[in-house]
């Protein structure tokens, strides 16, 4: 006789797995990598190749040691690799990129219980810490190449051509006084100093409209963090100074909002949720960058806020399709 | 006109190609073959068999019933003689006291049948009573008696009767089909309805994937003031009773009540051509129509027949399954919420709408991972749940948190699982415990009940 399978129903699913949006963020994150590259040199590729592959290997690692289920081909390992490269200047030395995948994947990911448990994004985690522990190697930002336009800024640095201050350093030192189209130009295309993958606004914001007309992420955070980083410094403005349009290209907002505050495991489920850890972030980077001691406020902010996720989910569950009206007392 | 629908709710792809096309084909059981009757076919009190082992049952015949206002008599649909009482297997996994009878072919039809009612000139009561009689229940899937169903109390006035016609389950085509070549019969059955709730305005909810069922229900209604043809948007689960209730009049049916509460009464179409049958044929429920498809068989289809046949009857004469590719899984009804059978010696009963049969590839199990909080469940859980934490709260047996988060509200429609990228068991998990939840509660409020009598005793 014939044995047929039973099961719980549906008896179909669809074709999404977790491949499939691990693979989607390696393409959306591919133009703002290659600009990385254009704009540092191979240095950068160099970088990111060192992350990436010392990502998975730890993933690897931890879990034949720990005799788990080998999960690397869903590349979610990969993603944070290319994410951490992302984060980092491509000067850094080349022990540091696998230093940094170790504490992203070993302790932020994987002693919580790996993908999904994470509460905190785990390149973020490993980019603060090695800002924390080489603050030096960290902050110095080799020069962009190929300035689409030179710029009072770049030029007076050119003299000495092997490093230079980012924007946000800049706005932060009071040097920037107004902002010229040149600026904008080279903010938005991405020929300026900065971590390898954060300089092009233009390329994140193409990754980041691919993920979200492929629903892979939604458009709530990445949109209301921006802006709401836009309102406020149009409105509290810095030494006088108010330039949102150039503050929002600059520095690490474009990589932060479309690529590192909407990881599934540190952010909200709930729409609701996502409203509010995006006006946190938003809150939280204005707050650092005009009035903390860091040039640049975007890591720590989604860190902190990655904190409040089960607080947020907690107190922002959606009201339920029926639910009986709730008595006024 | 506008396609409304509800919010959230998924897109699977649905299959309907395979037998959307095929006309209905009455497959009538063969001689000597063995029918079951089983005594629930409906939700409400179980009936008793009034034949015995060894009487002749005729067509039609009244077979079983219960005297329980809460239940729905049963009808043979065959002649021939009772050969057995014996528990049969039903689809859902039970076994249920059946009434066996061996077919003699000769389709002896009981005195009395064919009687046709002039609706109009009956009272409401009257109208009822022969629903009743011709043991009419919600032919959707859920099995509620029909006369209960129409009857709702006083104190709930009655705005709309919808016609459940979305038909959202893919690979189901039967609905689709009925609505094509009984259109009539669909548009007759409304009117007696209407006839019972005069205020009530009646709309028939089809989903814009069947174009020309729109089209004939249209051209069926026209010049009937009360009946109004709605297209629904196309997506699951476009059919379940409380979401067609919200797309149609955007009316919210409070969690835990029925239908009524908002002023609606939903029926699926089938249970409509039943009570057109009852009152304009005086023939009781005997026959539905099912599909057959699946790419396990050779001919899929519609098919009126019998009910009582076993799926093994069904599939030997529609001409079995490919040799090619057998079928790895059984499924009663539709993909998404019909249950497995492990045998096809299985009595249709009255919800049975369709049999699917998954080839080994069209059946593939995926394997779960961790869940990486995507959050898909959540924006496409029709009832606005948390499915990834129910699932959680299921996995960790914790009661207490998942009935505080809803999980009784879950109407088991799995658009949580479909649409999980980790594969999880989402809808299955919370299918579970729900039951153990519902159980406890069953339990605690009998134990209630008994400690209050046993108080009131002693008082008195």
């Amino acid at each position: 006789m014939n044995k047929f399978i039973v099961s719980g129903t549906p008896h179909v699913r669809s074709k999404d797995s977790i491949q499939g949006i691990m693979r989607d963020v390696l393409i959306a994150l591919t133009p703002a990598a290659l600009m990385g590259i254009y704009v540092f040199g191979l240095n950068a590729l160099v970088i990111m190749v060192i992350s990436i592959a010392s990502a998975i290997f730890f993933e690897f690692l931890y879990q034949k040691l720990m005799k788990k289920p080998v999960t690397i081909t869903d590349l979610s390992a990969a993603v944070t690799g290319l994410l951490l490269a992302m984060n980092m200047p491509s000067g850094a030395p080349y022990w540091m990129p696998i230093v940094g995948s170790a504490f992203a994947i070993i302790i932020a990911k994987q002693l919580f219980g790996g993908l999904g448990q994470n509460f905190i994004n785990p390149a973020l985690a490993a980019r603060a810490f090695l800002l924390a522990s080489y603050p030096t190697a960290m902050t110095t930002w080799p020069a962009a190449s190929h300035a689409v336009v030179d710029t009072a800024s770049s030029a007076s640095q050119a003299v000495d051509a092997v490093t230079v201050a980012t924007p946000l350093a800049l706005l932060k030192a009071g040097s920037i006084t107004t902002v010229t189209s040149s600026d904008m130009i080279n903010a938005f295309v991405g020929t300026v100093g900065g971590c390898i993958g954060e300089t092009s606004a233009i390329a994140l914001i193409i990754g980041g409209i691919y993920l979200i007309v492929r629903h892979v992420i939604s458009w709530r955070i990445p949109v209301i963090y921006i802006a709401t980083v836009f309102v406020l410094t149009a409105a509290i403005g810095r030494n006088g100074v108010r330039v949102p349009h150039y503050e929002i290209l600059v520095g690490g907002l474009m990589l932060g909002a479309f690529f590192m505050a909407t990881d599934y495991a540190s952010s909200p489920v709930t729409p609701k949720g996502q409203i509010i850890m995006a006006l946190g972030c938003g809150l939280l980077t204005t707050l650092i960058r005009i009035f903390g001691g860091y040039p640049e406020g975007v890591s720590y902010s989604i860190l902190i806020m990655n904190l409040c996720v089960p607080l947020i989910d907690r107190f922002t569950e959606p009201k339920i399709f029926g639910a009986p009206e709730v008595k006024k007392a | 006109m506008q396609a409304l629908t509800f919010k959230r709710g998924v897109h699977p792809p649905d299959g309907k190609a395979l037998s959307a096309e095929q006309p209905i084909k009455v497959i009538l059981p063969k001689e000597n073959s063995e029918l079951f009757f089983p005594m629930s076919q409906h939700i409400g009190a179980p009936c008793e068999p009034l034949v015995a082992v060894g009487d002749y049952v005729k067509v039609g015949q009244k077979i079983a019933e219960s005297p329980a206002f809460m239940s729905s008599p049963i009808f043979s649909s065959i002649s021939g003689e009772v050969v057995d009482i014996r528990p049969m297997l039903v689809p859902g996994g039970n076994m249920v006291k059946s009434i066996v009878i061996k077919n003699d072919a000769k389709m002896v039809e009981a005195e009395g049948l064919n009687q046709a009612h002039d609706y109009t000139t009956m009272s409401n009561e009257e109208i009822l009573a022969c629903i009743k009689d011709a043991g009419v229940v919600g032919l959707g899937g859920a099995g509620f008696p029909t006369h209960v169903k129409l009857n709702p109390p006083k104190d709930q006035p009655i705005d709309y009767i919808l016609i459940n016609a979305a038909e959202c389950e893919p690979y189901l085509t039967c609905d689709y089909r009925i609505m094509l070549e009984e259109s009539e019969r669909v548009v007759r059955g409304l009117q007696v309805m209407l006839k019972l709730h005069p205020n009530a305005k009646g709309v028939i909810g089809i989903e814009m994937n069947k174009p020309k069922a729109i089209e004939a229900m249209t051209k069926a209604c026209e010049g009937i003031s009360n009946i109004t043809v709605q297209p629904l948007v196309t997506k699951f689960p476009q059919g379940s009773e409380k979401h067609l209730i919200y797309s149609i009049t955007k009316r919210e049916v409070k969690s835990g009540a029925l239908p009524a509460s908002a002023g609606c009464i939903v029926d699926n179409v089938d249970t409509v051509v039943a009570i057109e049958r009852a009152l304009f044929k005086g023939r009781p429920l005997m026959r539905r129509i099912v599909t057959v498809t699946g790419g396990a068989v050779k001919n899929p289809g519609n098919y009126k027949i019998r009910i009582g046949m076993t799926f093994r009857d069904i599939i030997e004469a529609i001409g079995g399954f490919k040799e090619e590719n057998p079928p790895a899984k059984l499924i009663a009804g539709g993909p998404m919420m019909g249950p497995t059978l492990y045998t096809l010696d299985v009595a249709t009963v009255k919800t049975s709408s369709g049999l699917l049969c998954f080839t080994a590839e069209e059946a593939f199990i995926p394997e779960e991972r961790n869940c990486i909080r995507c959050a898909k469940c959540v924006d496409h859980c029709p009832m606005g749940l948390m499915p990834f934490m129910l699932n959680q709260f299921a996995i960790r047996g914790d009661g207490e948190n998942f009935v505080k988060h809803h999980g009784l509200d879950c109407i088991e429609c799995g658009s949580c699982s479909y649409e999980c990228p980790a594969k999880r068991q989402l809808a299955q998990s919370i299918r579970a415990t729900k039951k153990i939840e519902a159980g406890k509660k069953a339990a605690a409020a009998a134990k209630a009940r008994a400690e209050a009598e046993a108080a009131k005793a002693k008082n008195s």
